[in-house]
């Protein structure tokens, strides 16, 4: 038992005791749930410092269990994982803090902050999933630690949402089920390795190979609302605020992104999966999809499944970004995944902002509320400019580095997808602003910041300055960007 | 810890508790505790034997083979007799709670369960076909005398065609042990196996035992019998048959299987028996979703769980094995607390209609989260033992590259969520009424614990696992 093997785990635990004791609490201790909330948090970015520390000075973190024959249960940080812990855990960090105003005076919030953690614990196992079998657990454990945050309200409509976002995971579950006790089967363990592991097999079971890799995606991109299994998501809006902010941003549509592309490059290589001929395909999947996602949201009328559909349109970056093979491009998908859940959430908590305080929620109701909300609205401009790319904000450097890498790897027609993706963004979040900031305001009463509470616009305005820093720091040591060339120089190592 | 005789205990311990319950009628609920406490402690020290020494095999009455009675015990009915052992436990605390002390009703159950109780453990033992069979007798019999114990009409009647339903599959499984004997004078399924050949009398008696098996089993079309029985039982018998007694036919034909027809008989049964599990496993799930009443969809859910047992068969092998094992425990401890909780729901709503259950969780959170926990095992979601068992035969059926036995699994999971979620997503809707109502929470915590218990089998699935892996065949 030395650090080594305890501080995986330990990441794990610091949401996962405090979801238990959160459910054991009696609902009206609001005060105790919000300290262990955010002692948890805390605690959790301090040991997600320390393991990021060693894991630069190349230490090796691993808890490994015996679990079935075969299969171990094994957490490890590699820097991929650390990329995607540390984002969820500060972003939950912000989340709890936003939840606790947002969800000020409503019911049920003790069962809402025990599964709000348990998703983050989920995550976490997610993230730091050293093989596809304890990854896969992690993940269904996602899947039904969300649920209860989708039907939170009990709503007629949200109860809809709720069946409808289990008919699609619950069948993506059995795809990746599938896809997973298959790949078992034929290579007899399946852990997370640098470069892929499945190599070797390409030769007797090349056909196997190519079907059980689009069952693991197909599985995947259920979560990751890739076109056609996106579905669930516009409707999955229905929940409050804080919970879209964490399933669009962190927990569930990251988390299908990440797991594609464990699979892409830790479990098959990008090599295997390039010689295989399931990159291609899964390209113009990617691609497909972000071209359709924006078109969608151009026709919201509704801010939040405005948004929705923008974020089908943009966690398809990310997959885009790995199914074209070039360390550049690989580096431009990886990035994403942060600067992505950075703008998205800032974006959620401006637009429950917006909600909350003023009851705006069509885009036909922005008129003058820049005015009237100036905290909330700026970072929602942030985040709108960074995912149109404007630099220096963070969705900048992902389009650059997503171009560049298109043209290094002789995929020039990504180019036109990035162009239409940035038209469109720019179609569907320029006349917003537009409005929110030189049109009058509808209503005559106050004319003058109507801020809404300090726990709802710090959360807000914290997640637009990391946005801005991820951009303009980028070429910093410690930037995400720094962290995903480190990422794709591992994968793409002979 | 080897002096003392823990497998006649086994069986002496349950024995001994219903004799004694039948005269001191008074303290029977004490006494069945007492037996049920003393039947799991002498069935975990028969684990711990069989997990340090392997097979222990005993002549009972210094009788040897092949005329003396021999128990046996090898890692799956260790494995098995200590999760019935623990669910029995908990079937007893909770019948406690729930029959009124001193009524007719408890008076009849605790003696008749303890007696079944014994049959199974006996079953369990037994090591030749004759035995099987009378104790297969005992616990089936007792188990319609306890189906019968709800008194009114509707169980009279399931009762009784439970038992007809019974008595058939008794009768052709005698034949077959009759055609067995009759062609090689011995009874013991070792030396069956060892002079067993290929022929018209080995394919007669395998048909008869394997029919008469399916019948009281019950395997898909077989199985009218069971939902109604199950339904209008009392609440602590539907949760002893579902997760425990129900399971003891479809062991005796796993015994039977494994020790004698197996090898000369190929593959061919035992890829019918698995296409009439799987049919079972779709039918009865989708009967499940379409249940108007909470009990009934639990039953169908029994049914269910049951036919993705029976596709052992057709995967036979080390990790099917221990699958179908696993499936086993799991569902005993996942079903066990599903019945409990919509017992408890129809004691203080009045009705198990799960369309009138809306917002009802907020009064009764306990209830629910044992279903849903309870529910999430018989998904086979992560993490619990019925996903440690979906996992050991999905990916048997893709290492014989037979994937439509994977397939049925699957889809049979996601029939299971269907039903399982139309339960749980009422519980999300907001109520008028917000206290939790005041009455005794032992139900709920027994249900809950069952619950956990399934979950737990999820966690730490290597031990039991290495145990069933005592003596299991290759």
């Amino acid at each position: 038992m030395t650090a080594e093997n305890v501080l995986p785990v330990g990441v794990l635990l610091s949401s996962l005791v405090p979801a238990l004791i959160i459910f054991l609490l009696p609902e009206q201790r609001h005060g105790t749930r919000t300290a262990l909330n955010l002692f948890a948090a805390v605690t959790k970015l301090v040991l997600t410092a320390v393991i990021g520390w060693g894991v630069v000075h190349h230490r090796r973190y691993e808890t490994r269990v015996r679990f079935l024959p075969g299969a171990d249960l094994v957490l490890h940080a590699d820097p991929f994982s650390l990329l995607f812990v540390t984002l969820s855990a500060v972003l939950w960090l912000a989340t709890t803090i936003y939840a606790v105003g947002y969800l000020e005076g409503s019911p049920q919030r003790s069962r809402f902050f025990g599964f709000f953690s348990l998703c983050v614990a989920s995550t976490m196992g997610i993230a730091l999933a050293g093989n596809l079998l304890t990854f896969f657990i992690f993940y269904e454990m996602l899947t039904l630690s969300t649920y209860p945050l989708v039907v939170h309200r009990g709503t007629p409509e949200s109860l809809h949402a709720g069946d409808v976002y289990l008919a699609y995971t619950m069948t993506g579950a059995a795809l990746l089920f599938a896809g997973t006790a298959s790949l078992y089967a034929l290579a007899g363990s399946v852990e997370f390795v640098a470069g892929g592991s499945v190599g070797p097999l390409v030769a007797g079971h090349r056909g196997a190979l190519m079907l059980i890799f689009f069952a693991l995606v197909a599985g995947l991109g259920v979560k990751a609302a890739l076109f056609p299994l996106h579905g669930w998501l516009p409707l999955a809006m229905v929940a409050p605020a804080p919970v879209s902010a964490l399933l669009h941003a962190v927990a569930v549509v990251k988390a299908g992104a990440f797991g594609i592309t464990r699979v892409v490059y830790d479990v098959y290589g990008v090599r295997v999966a390039e010689e295989l001929g399931v990159m291609r395909p899964l390209a113009f999947v990617a691609a497909a999809t972000v071209v359709f996602g924006s078109v969608m949201a151009l026709a919201q009328r509704d801010l939040k499944r405005r948004l929705a559909y923008s974020t089908v349109s943009q966690v398809s970056l990310i997959v885009l970004g790995v199914a074209i093979v070039g360390t550049v491009s690989t580096i431009g998908g990886v990035v994403h995944l942060v600067h992505q859940g950075l703008m998205k959430i800032t974006l959620f908590f401006a637009a429950g902002n917006l909600a909350e305080k003023l009851h705006v929620t069509r885009v036909d109701q922005m008129r003058g509320v820049g005015r009237r909300m100036p905290l909330t609205m700026l970072a929602f401009t942030i985040g709108a400019l960074g995912m149109i790319g404007v630099p220096p904000i963070a969705g900048f450097v992902t389009k650059w580095y997503l171009g560049i890498g298109a043209i290094e790897a002789g995929a020039s027609w990504a180019i036109a997808i990035l162009a239409a993706s940035t038209a469109l963004n720019a179609a569907y979040f320029l006349p917003l602003l537009r409005d929110a900031w030189f049109e009058p305001a509808e209503t005559q009463g106050g004319i003058l910041a109507e801020e809404a509470t300090l726990s709802l616009v710090l959360p807000t305005v914290f997640t637009a300055t990391l946005s801005i820093a991820a951009g303009a720091l980028a070429a910093s040591g410690v930037s995400p960007l720094a962290w995903a060339k480190l990422i794709a120089t591992r994968e793409y190592q002979p | 810890m080897r002096g003392v005789p823990w497998l006649e205990l086994t069986i002496l311990a349950p024995l001994c508790g219903a004799l004694l319950g039948l005269v001191l009628q008074r303290a029977v609920a004490v006494l069945a505790l007492v037996s049920s406490l003393s039947t799991a402690v002498a069935s975990a020290g028969v684990a711990v034997l069989v997990a340090r020494h392997g097979t222990i095999r005993r002549s009972v009455g210094a009788w040897e083979l092949p005329l003396g009675i021999q128990l046996r015990a090898d890692g799956l009915a260790a494995l098995v007799l200590v999760a019935f052992a623990v669910v029995g436990v908990f079937i007893t605390a909770y019948a406690m709670v729930h029959f009124e002390p001193g009524s007719r009703a408890a008076r009849s159950f605790f003696p008749l369960w303890l007696f079944a109780w014994t049959g199974l453990d006996a079953l369990l033992l037994s090591s030749d076909v004759f035995n099987l069979y009378v104790t297969l007798e005992l616990t089936t019999l007792t188990s319609v005398g306890l189906v019968a114990t709800g008194g009114d009409p509707a169980a009279l009647s399931s009762a009784l065609r439970y038992l007809l339903f019974a008595m058939a599959g008794s009768l052709l499984y005698l034949l077959g042990v009759a055609l067995l004997y009759g062609a090689h004078g011995v009874l013991d399924l070792d030396l069956l196996g060892a002079v067993v050949t290929r022929g018209p009398v080995t394919w007669g008696a395998l048909a008869l035992i394997t029919c008469g098996l399916a019948l009281k089993a019950p395997l898909f079309p077989l199985h009218g019998w069971l939902p109604a029985a199950y339904a209008s039982a009392p609440v602590p018998v539907s949760a002893l048959l579902s997760g425990v007694v129900g399971k003891c036919s479809l062991y005796v034909l796993v015994r039977i299987w494994l020790g004698v027809f197996g090898v000369p008989l190929g593959r061919a049964p035992a890829v019918l028996i698995g296409v009439l599990g799987a049919a079972g496993v779709l039918w009865a799930s989708i009967v499940a979703c379409r249940q108007q009443r909470l009990k009934l969809l639990v039953a169908y859910s029994s049914i269910a769980q049951l036919g993705t047992i029976f596709l052992v068969f057709p995967l036979m092998g080390r990790a099917a094995f221990a699958g179908g094992a696993y499936l086993v425990i799991s569902h005993a401890c996942a079903a066990a607390a599903m019945f409990i909780a919509a017992g408890t729901i129809e004691q203080v709503v009045g009705h198990d209609e799960i369309d009138r259950l809306d917002g009802l969780a907020h009064r009764l959170p306990l209830t629910f989260v044992a279903f849903a926990l309870a529910g999430v095992s018989a998904m086979g979601m992560p993490p619990s033992g019925g996903f440690v068992a979906k996992w050991l035969l999905v990916r048997t059926a893709f290492e014989l590259h037979e994937w439509w036995w994977a397939a049925v699994i699957l889809i049979g999971g996601l029939l299971s969520a269907a039903y399982v979620f139309r339960v749980l997503r009422g519980a999300f809707v907001p109520a008028p009424i917000t206290e939790t109502i005041r009455r005794s929470r032992a139900s709920d915590l027994l249900a809950l614990g069952l619950a956990l218990l399934a979950l737990a089998l999820g966690l730490a699935p290597d031990l039991p696992l290495a145990l069933a892996a005592q003596g299991a065949p290759s």
